[in-house]
């Protein structure tokens, strides 16, 4: 069994408004049998806006959890885009200016830590399908997909600024997972487009105008649902899209899953387990009306081969 | 009497941080600029902010919105053909103008950015509190506006009121780190 270390940062935590991923990471790990363990005691990786507030703490939230990590000798892996870059940008950097990497191992020092930049840290996507493999997904696939037509969403920041997992800007990991779990990866011209991140918060209007763009590409292009590898993402493209729709006169009611999500529903786990019921706009009709299908096919082999 | 951070050279200052060196390479092709979604709501693009760093406009740099609209998508610093880190420079910017106190009245995410900082520090972000104080702060009346958004969330049991806590010893631990990375010049 592969054993990694999990940061599932603050979205993705039991407490957290994106728990129906980490639920289903859990539920898809089980199948795969891939080991997860909790990093103890970890803290905020900092994502995007400490760093412009706070430049030099930014590095050392996200040093401290790597100090931690480096401990248990493990991969540390992830659900988060955001968390993704920031430690990777952290690793990267601490080499790359000596002059950094003084400062934050001074701080560390003061907590009782140091760190030798030994952790390499993944997506848990990258996880899936560099470690485990199409081939081995497909073999656990137990409902299948019936050619359910879905809009591959990468989103930013598990392709960029890139740290040697799949395509910048054309990437394929997504479409080839969801053609191994029996679905059709629909063309999605935009998806490594931004959704608006979190100026949704702040700059609402920037934010749903880009969330739109995403909505409609998929929408157009014949996609049944939406999977996204990033809790915001998928935060932004389900509660907003009410507000989408009230802005821009839309109709859209395009069910946005966490791709483990659809793994895990592929591979027969309970909708509950998936947390399937958290997602906004609800997925279930549309999942069972694809494996319905599929369900049919497979008790009229049955009949032939009694 | 100067102060020291007036005193100071913009670009130099934007080179000396880590992810800004590449800047004087920039050779204002504007493809960083053409790469942004959000170029087009900007008061200044992206190359435009360079241009202006470099011609010593510290003034009008600092006190641009455009950092604020940045998104950290990196289609920029992916695409720049001279290798400049474009997402770090806004990042740079943002900092410096938080720092300065140069931030523009006229966007709510140096607010917001500003919010989400202080919850990182204490360990972890309880996304339904820096919801409401974030609105509260800015604009309770847009928080009403929102409302169906956080009742669906709350029917869908997202948004708890229970929040993540850090034990004790690994609080205290965060806060010497920090202590001490603000005696070293961090901090805003």
């Amino acid at each position: 069994m592969r054993q990694y270390t999990y940061f599932p940062g603050c979205s993705c935590s039991s407490e957290g408004g994106a728990r129906a991923y980490n639920w289903s990471i859990g539920a898809v790990s089980r199948v795969i049998e891939a080991e997860l363990t909790e990093l103890e005691d970890w803290n905020c990786c900092g994502s995007t806006p400490s760093g412009a507030v706070d430049e030099l703490g930014a590095f050392c939230l996200a040093a401290r959890d790597l100090a931690i990590a480096e401990k248990t000798g493990r991969d540390m892996v992830t659900p988060c885009s955001a968390c993704y870059v920031i430690f990777n940008r952290t690793n990267a950097y601490l080499k790359e200016y000596p002059n950094l990497k003084k400062d934050v191992d001074r701080a560390l020092a003061a907590g009782g830590l140091n760190y030798k930049g030994t952790v390499r840290v993944r997506h848990v996507l990258d996880v899936i399908t560099t470690d485990f493999g199409y081939d081995a997904i497909k073999a656990k696939v137990q409902k299948g997909l019936n050619g359910l037509k879905v809009a591959p969403y990468y989103g930013c920041q598990v392709v960029r600024p890139g740290f040697g997992f799949d395509d910048r800007e054309s990437p394929q990991s997504l479409e080839r997972l969801i053609s191994a779990l029996g679905g059709d990866p629909v063309p999605f011209p935009l998806k490594t487009r931004c959704c608006g991140g979190s100026l949704i918060i702040s700059e609402e209007d920037l934010a749903l105008d880009l969330s739109h763009k995403l909505l409609e590409s998929a929408s157009v292009n014949g996609a049944e649902c939406l999977i996204t590898v990033c809790p915001l993402c998928q935060t932004n493209l389900d509660a907003y899209q009410g507000r989408v729709n009230k802005k821009f006169r839309t109709n859209f009611n395009m069910p946005i899953l966490f791709f483990t999500q659809l793994v895990g529903f592929a591979f027969g786990v309970d909708g509950k387990a998936l947390g399937l019921h958290t997602n906004v706009v609800p997925p279930v009709k549309t999942l069972n009306h694809a494996s319905a299908d599929k369900a049919g096919m497979v008790n009229g082999s049955d009949i032939w081969t009694r | 009497m100067e102060t020291k951070a007036v005193s100071r050279d913009l670009l130099e200052e934007i080179t000396s941080m880590p992810g800004g060196d590449a800047v004087k390479r920039c050779i204002q092709c504007g493809t960083c600029t053409a790469s942004c979604p959000n170029a087009g709501s900007m008061d200044h693009t992206p190359s435009e902010l360079i241009a202006m760093a470099r011609a010593g406009m510290r003034q009008e740099v600092l006190s641009s919105k455009a950092p604020w609209y940045c998104l950290s998508c990196y289609m920029c610093t992916v695409r720049c053909p001279k290798g400049v880190r474009q997402t770090d420079v806004m990042h740079i910017i943002a900092f410096l103008a938080v720092r300065d106190g140069k931030v523009p009245a006229t966007s709510l995410t140096p607010t917001m950015y500003r919010l989400f900082n202080h919850y990182c520090s204490m360990g972890s972000l309880p996304e339904m509190w820096f919801m409401a104080r974030f609105y509260m702060q800015t604009n309770p009346l847009r928080a009403w506006r929102l409302m169906p958004v956080a009742v669906n969330l709350l029917r869908r049991g997202r948004l708890g009121i229970k929040t993540r806590k850090l034990t004790p010893a690994a609080a205290g631990q965060l806060r010497s780190i920090l202590a001490e990375a603000k005696s070293l010049g961090g901090g805003n």
